[in-house]
């Protein structure tokens, strides 16, 4: 079963994730990567993800006395996971629950990767915007107003250029803030047409009763209303993990395979 | 729980419903999200003018009618000529430390009076075998692999799939196949890795079983020394312009074959609709040199050299320990190349050549090395000074231009190496898979070759 | 001519675009949405390739190269 990749993994990070989780998500081509390296250093080291051929890296840095755990997650146009690499990206944003999540995105190409950062906003609050490679923007003679970018999507947003290491500091000042001071961040919502969005508010109140919190119920909503069978089966693979030995919800497994 | 069972069915029935209504949820899901990121980038982006980019005008060169392809092919063969010309005098120095440094480790044996077959096994073998695969592979891949990644990080490699993606559509493959086959010049394993760039498992197959077709590291040191010999029995003259042009030719094969293989492949075993085919074209961007050179030394050059002094040291022992043990007067390794010579024959080679072939599974870059110890019948691996001895020596074996012909052609179509077969199990999470991996390579090698033999052979070439 | 909606891989080159719709189904419709050719958006055909195949499109600020195969998939307007 495919959960089995991810637990596998999960428990791996649990082993010694020091303070806190992060996860780095972004486009391909963003210099995610960069922005990994520039905050490791050398102290990471790559692998397989479990039963899938997907690399991820982790590593770790320090800041303000408190450890903290990166975790690379592949580049991703999206978390409506139409690839493994996405698949990988969206489960471990969902199910991980990582304590923040970045996301780096291209300065220059900021409304192509800002379908992203919103699509991780629908998941996770504890979200945080690098926005890098504002040099090149400034060469394309772009100017972007990143606090008015702020207000806008109602988390922090952080200008940088990686490879340079400019930003960096604020970056972990800002992920240490989020983390840690707990920096109050509330999105902006995504609103959806008429038929979408009173389909939610028909299906939300059941969907909570049933995640008990442990997911966002909007998320896991859209999600069931989407039906895209691959979310569905970890959705519940996830409830299920809440409330083990339950026998009878194997059953219940099946119906939803059906469906998809 | 009755209440999840339950609970799920009645909510997944509505959403059904809902489904049924709008058509498809998940194009106003994604168009809705879309729309609210190009409302937010315009509220907070000002763009002056925007001014005919730089990167357009490079793109109209680089992927031009008529410059895009030589241009292509000049970049190819520049990293070759700065990786075999850049990577001689290296070599050179690194073979002279180590093998400088097997006396003093003689020596000290001697000193603690060790019994003559530890120092043969440990000395001789395993170590003469470690010192030959460091010197031989590590100054090309450390020149090969930065500049690989250059151009990966400059952003020009997409560019190429983008050129080439037509082709490989024909033969029912992925245009991202030749940035694999691209780095499988540096090394096979790293280029059945690369395959992970290709998102549909049928594509990435086919890219994984064909990469061998490309010669990698390993290889081009034994196909450069062969095509100086080839030209040099046919001709006998050396002429580097000819054997450069020689090996260019056995490159160019190389690809043809994987374009054939493929094709075949997705006719046959991996049938199927060919998957989407979406590649970006990043924007150009100069590289940080230094993070570059750090990034591609650590995780590629000694990565894949560090997987090939795992399997070359076993070999070694091995190698010294079939050649060192006689039985009536004649070592293993002639056994051995004695019950191989018909079938040796059969395809223009030797029994010795294919048992080189076998031997050097570990690493392709000990075949000439146990070729060389097997007609001396001396028990360790040495260097020839020159191409010329060589060629000498191999005359003396009885070689043919046909001979050294079909060396190139086996050694650039034959098996992988056991490195790669190990990558392409990894990756496949299959023994079918490796074991075709395998067989395709091998089956092509001994008809090409065989094929070839025999047409010479009836033409009275030979 | 103008209003004349028609696939994607006859755009000429240089030329502007609106996406009227994704025709195809499954995974391969959800990877073309996800990269942005969603009804209403503006594309521009770049380059071919020398080949001639593939093109390359701007959509959304990144340039994407499309097979003749999903580009006849896509509907769209001339809009410049």
């Amino acid at each position: 079963m495919q959960v089995t990749g991810l637990q596998e993994f999960l428990e791996r990070i649990e082993e010694n994730k020091g303070d806190a989780v992060i996860a780095l998500a972004g486009n391909p081509n963003t210099g995610k990567s960069t922005v990994f390296n520039s905050l490791t250093g050398l102290n990471q080291h790559t692998g397989n993800w479990p039963g899938k051929t997907v690399v991820f890296a982790k590593g770790s840095y320090r800041y303000k006395k408190k450890n903290i755990t990166l975790v690379d997650l592949p580049g991703a146009y999206s978390l409506l996971a139409n690839s493994a690499d996405e698949q990988v990206a969206r489960d471990f944003i969902c199910f991980g629950k990582p304590d923040a999540t970045v996301v780096v995105v291209d300065a220059t190409c900021l409304e192509r990767n800002l379908n992203l950062a919103l699509q991780v906003m629908e998941i996770t609050p504890q979200t945080i915007l690098c926005v890098n490679l504002i040099d090149e923007a400034k060469r394309k003679k772009m100017a972007i107003d990143f606090s008015k970018l702020a207000d806008l999507l109602g988390v922090p947003v952080i200008p940088t250029v990686a490879r340079d290491k400019v930003g960096l500091l604020d970056l972990k000042e800002s992920i240490h803030r989020v983390v840690f001071e707990k920096q109050l961040l509330q999105p902006r919502r995504i609103v959806y047409n008429k038929v979408i969005e009173s389909a939610i508010e028909k299906i939300q109140e059941e969907v909570e009763v049933l995640v008990h919190g442990s997911l966002n119920s909007r998320w896991v909503a859209l999600r069931l209303l989407d039906g895209d069978p691959t979310i569905i089966r970890e959705i519940f693979n996830h409830l299920q993990r809440m409330d083990p030995g339950d026998q009878q919800s194997k059953r219940a497994l099946k119906v939803v395979e059906d469906c998809g | 729980m009755d209440s999840l069972e339950v609970g799920l069915n009645q909510i997944l029935s509505k959403a059904q419903k809902v489904r049924w209504q709008v058509g498809s949820v998940r194009e106003v899901i994604v168009k809705s999200i879309y729309e609210q990121a190009q409302e937010i980038t315009e509220k907070v982006v000002t763009t002056k003018e925007a001014e005919e980019d730089l990167d357009r005008k490079i793109d109209n060169i680089v992927t031009s009618k008529i410059l895009g392809y030589p241009l292509m092919i000049a970049l190819l063969g520049l990293v070759f000529w700065l990786t075999i010309s850049g990577a001689n005098l290296p070599s050179q120095i690194l073979a002279d430390l180590l093998f400088g440094f097997q006396h003093r480790l003689t020596t000290f044996f001697h000193w603690i009076s060790a019994p003559e077959w530890l120092h043969g096994v440990l000395v001789l073998g395993l170590y003469r075998c470690l010192a030959w695969v460091v010197s031989v592979m590590l100054p090309p891949m450390a020149i090969f692999f930065p500049l690989f990644t250059f151009l990966e990080d400059l952003g020009y490699l997409p560019r190429v799939a983008f050129n080439l993606d037509k082709l490989f559509k024909r033969a029912g493959a992925h245009g991202k196949q030749i940035l694999t086959m691209c780095m499988g010049f540096g090394c096979n394993a790293a280029g059945v890795i690369a395959c992970r760039i290709i998102e549909s498992p049928r594509e990435r197959l086919i890219a994984i079983l064909t990469n061998n077709f490309v010669p990698c590291n390993g290889r081009f040191p034994t196909l450069i020394a062969m095509a100086a010999v080839f030209l040099g029995i046919l001709v006998s003259k050396e002429s580097n312009l000819l054997a450069s042009a020689l090996v260019a030719g056995v490159v160019v094969l190389g690809v043809f074959i994987t374009l054939l293989v493929s094709w075949i492949l997705s006719k046959t075993v991996l049938k199927g609709v060919p998957s989407t085919f979406t590649l970006e074209l990043p924007p150009y961007r100069w590289p940080k040199i230094g993070t570059l050179l750090i990034r591609s030394v650590l995780d590629r050059t000694l990565f894949v050299l560090m997987r090939a002094v795992i399997v070359a040291a076993p070999a070694g022992v091995v190698i010294w320990t079939l050649a060192n043990i006689e039985v009536a007067n004649l070592s293993i390794i002639g056994y051995l190349a004695g019950w191989l010579q018909g079938f040796g024959r059969l395809i223009g080679l030797d029994g010795y050549i294919i048992l080189a072939f076998i031997l050097g599974l570990p690493a392709n870059e000990i075949v000439i090395p146990i070729l060389i110890m097997s007609y001396l019948s001396q028990g360790t691996m040495l260097e020839l000074d020159s191409i010329e001895a060589l060629r000498q020596l191999l005359i003396a074996n009885g070689w043919t231009w046909l001979t050294a012909l079909n060396m190139i052609l086996f050694s650039l179509l034959h098996f992988p190496c056991a490195t790669t077969l190990l990558t392409i199990r990894r990756e496949t999470q299959s023994i079918r898979w490796t074991w075709l991996a395998a067989l395709i390579p091998t089956t092509v090698a001994v008809v090409v070759c065989f094929l070839l033999a025999q047409t010479a052979r009836v033409l009275g070439l030979v | 001519m103008l209003d004349q909606v028609f696939a994607l891989t006859y755009l000429p080159i240089g030329r502007k675009a609106q996406v009227i719709k994704v025709g195809t189904e499954g995974l391969i419709r959800n990877r073309l949405l996800d990269l942005g050719f969603v009804p209403s958006a503006i594309v521009e055909a770049i380059r071919k390739s020398p080949a001639g195949d593939p093109i390359a499109y701007r959509i959304r600020g990144a340039v994407i190269a499309l097979r003749s195969e999903e580009s006849r998939q896509i509907q769209v307007r001339v809009v410049d």
